[in-house]
């Protein structure tokens, strides 16, 4: 069969697309953890393992440029090859919101946070199943499954813009919680991008498999 | 050997927007065996088109049909019509050597004559009885060709002392001078390094404001490079050569309709 060592390069490519996929999971799940249970421990770990996350994100790159120019991809190998290094763009950047998050677990410290932590970890937990779900689209190439995850979106933005209006009243109320405001404020904010990065991931999955950009309008 | 075959109804031709030359039920046979089957093709003026398939498809038969030189083979054999600006090259009234002073073409080994570098250019203008300025004429057209420069001060030297890109340009140039409206161009960088081939493609590139140009090659990446347009190939069961699709360039490697088609460019084709 011809292309076979081509084939397996980009089995592999993929396999380590998915491991920085799963690196980027744990680290956004444990920077809501370590925020959730105030353990600056883990807080620092996250900010840490950033360092591990930029490096795959780097050799992934790295790959995807050599396959470009000593295999000459086209038509669908093109398309995936692009898609692949585009998606390790999109993890790299979900993982720093990952270690921004660790950052301001940090600033708030053991100090009390403004508010119990409710709609925060829903939002964490919505934009976490889209970073797995858009993955495990586009590995499968499944545009519906790829659609259904930009749709989600929706839900997203609508609990962002929920916790922007309770914070900013509470600022108001109190200028005094401007500072705790904010840093929750931040929170929710990086949580609703990695949200938008994984609908980019399956925008990316519908254009590798059917050759075309697809708009939410065309539904 | 050609098969008589008139059009008489003008309309059904080429009016179609810009194309200027097409093929139309085009069957070419050598001897009993078809290699070539059905093909319809639109060429479109001040484009290139190009030619590509796996080896055996068609592909230099089917460019040889726009200018009538599978007539100098005898076995060959052509149904169907090559219809030029509103008349089938393959009816009985056409001349085939006129036809190719408006279709010229470009092998893949350079073949300048055994003359010098002038005479090589000027030959076609006197067989064909140019009245102009001949000196005029081999200037502009090695101009054209993006040769001048480099042979200006030595155009009495035989064509064969020049490198195999020069030369490739001396015969591009040599078909320019009798101002042909289409160019053909059979694998014509496949004996070059690859400095002369580039050289070759930007020339391509050039041309196309003046001439439309036909191009078969092997190489994809090339094909991706210099074409507008990209015609894709097959041989059959029949082992007859068959056209698979057609489309822009852009398309036709970024993301095919047909799966033949991104088997064969993806190399998965077996």
């Amino acid at each position: 069969m011809p292309r076979t060592d081509f084939d397996r390069e980009l089995n592999n490519l993929m396999d380590e697309l998915l491991s920085l996929g799963s690196m980027v999971q744990k680290a956004v799940l444990a920077s809501l953890h370590a925020l959730k249970t105030r353990d600056l421990t883990i807080s620092k770990q996250v900010i840490r393992d950033d360092d591990e996350i930029d490096n795959k994100a780097v050799s992934i790159e790295e790959t995807c440029i050599d396959l470009m120019a000593t295999q000459q991809p086209l038509a669908g190998d093109l398309r995936t090859i692009v898609t692949l290094l585009l998606v390790s763009t999109e993890l790299e950047r979900m993982g720093d919101y990952a270690e921004g998050i660790g950052k301001i677990g940090l600033l708030i410290g053991k100090e009390p946070l403004l508010k119990p932590l409710i709609d925060i970890p829903r939002i964490g937990e919505l934009a976490s199943n889209m970073l797995r779900l858009s993955l495990e689209t586009l590995v499968s190439r499944d545009v519906e499954g790829a659609k259904k995850v930009i749709l989600m979106d929706d839900d997203v933005d609508a609990l962002y813009n929920q916790i922007y209006r309770e914070l900013v009243l509470m600022m108001i109320e109190n200028p005094k919680n401007i500072q705790r405001a904010t840093y929750l404020l931040w929170v929710a904010h990086d949580l609703e991008r990695i949200a938008d990065r994984a609908t980019n991931i399956s925008e990316r999955t519908i254009f590798m498999v059917t050759g075309k950009n697809w708009d939410i309008s065309d539904m | 050997m050609k098969n008589e075959n008139e059009l008489t109804n003008v309309s059904e031709m080429t009016s179609l927007e810009n194309i200027i030359i097409s093929a139309r039920d085009l069957n070419v046979y050598y001897g009993n065996f078809r290699a070539v089957k059905d093909i319809n093709l639109d060429v479109k003026k001040n484009q290139v088109l190009s030619l590509i398939g796996p080896s055996g498809c068609g592909k230099s038969t089917v460019l040889r049909c726009f200018n009538r030189m599978n007539d100098l083979v005898l076995s060959a054999k052509v149904e169907g019509s090559i219809l030029y600006n509103g008349i089938n090259l393959y009816s009985t009234e056409v001349d085939a050597t006129e036809i190719r002073s408006s279709i010229g073409m470009v092998f893949q080994k350079p073949n300048p004559f055994p003359k010098s570098i002038y005479d090589n250019v000027a030959f076609g203008l006197r067989i064909n009885g140019y009245r102009g300025d001949i000196e005029e004429a081999v200037e502009k057209s090695l101009k054209q060709a993006a040769l001048w420069d480099e042979v200006k001060d030595r155009l009495k030297d035989s064509g064969l002392t020049l490198s195999g890109g020069q030369q490739q340009r001396l015969c591009i140039a040599r078909a320019l001078a009798i101002e042909p409206d289409i160019v053909l161009m059979d694998e014509p960088c496949s004996a070059l390094d690859p400095i002369a081939t580039l050289a070759i493609e930007e020339l391509i590139r050039e041309l196309i404001s003046k001439y439309t140009i036909i191009i078969v090659t092997h190489n994809m990446q090339q094909a991706a490079r210099v074409s507008d347009e990209t015609a894709f190939l097959m041989v059959g069961e029949d082992r007859a050569g068959y056209l698979v699709e057609t489309g822009d360039t852009h398309q036709i490697f970024t993301n095919p309709k047909e799966e033949r088609t991104e088997s064969y460019i993806t190399g998965r084709f077996s």
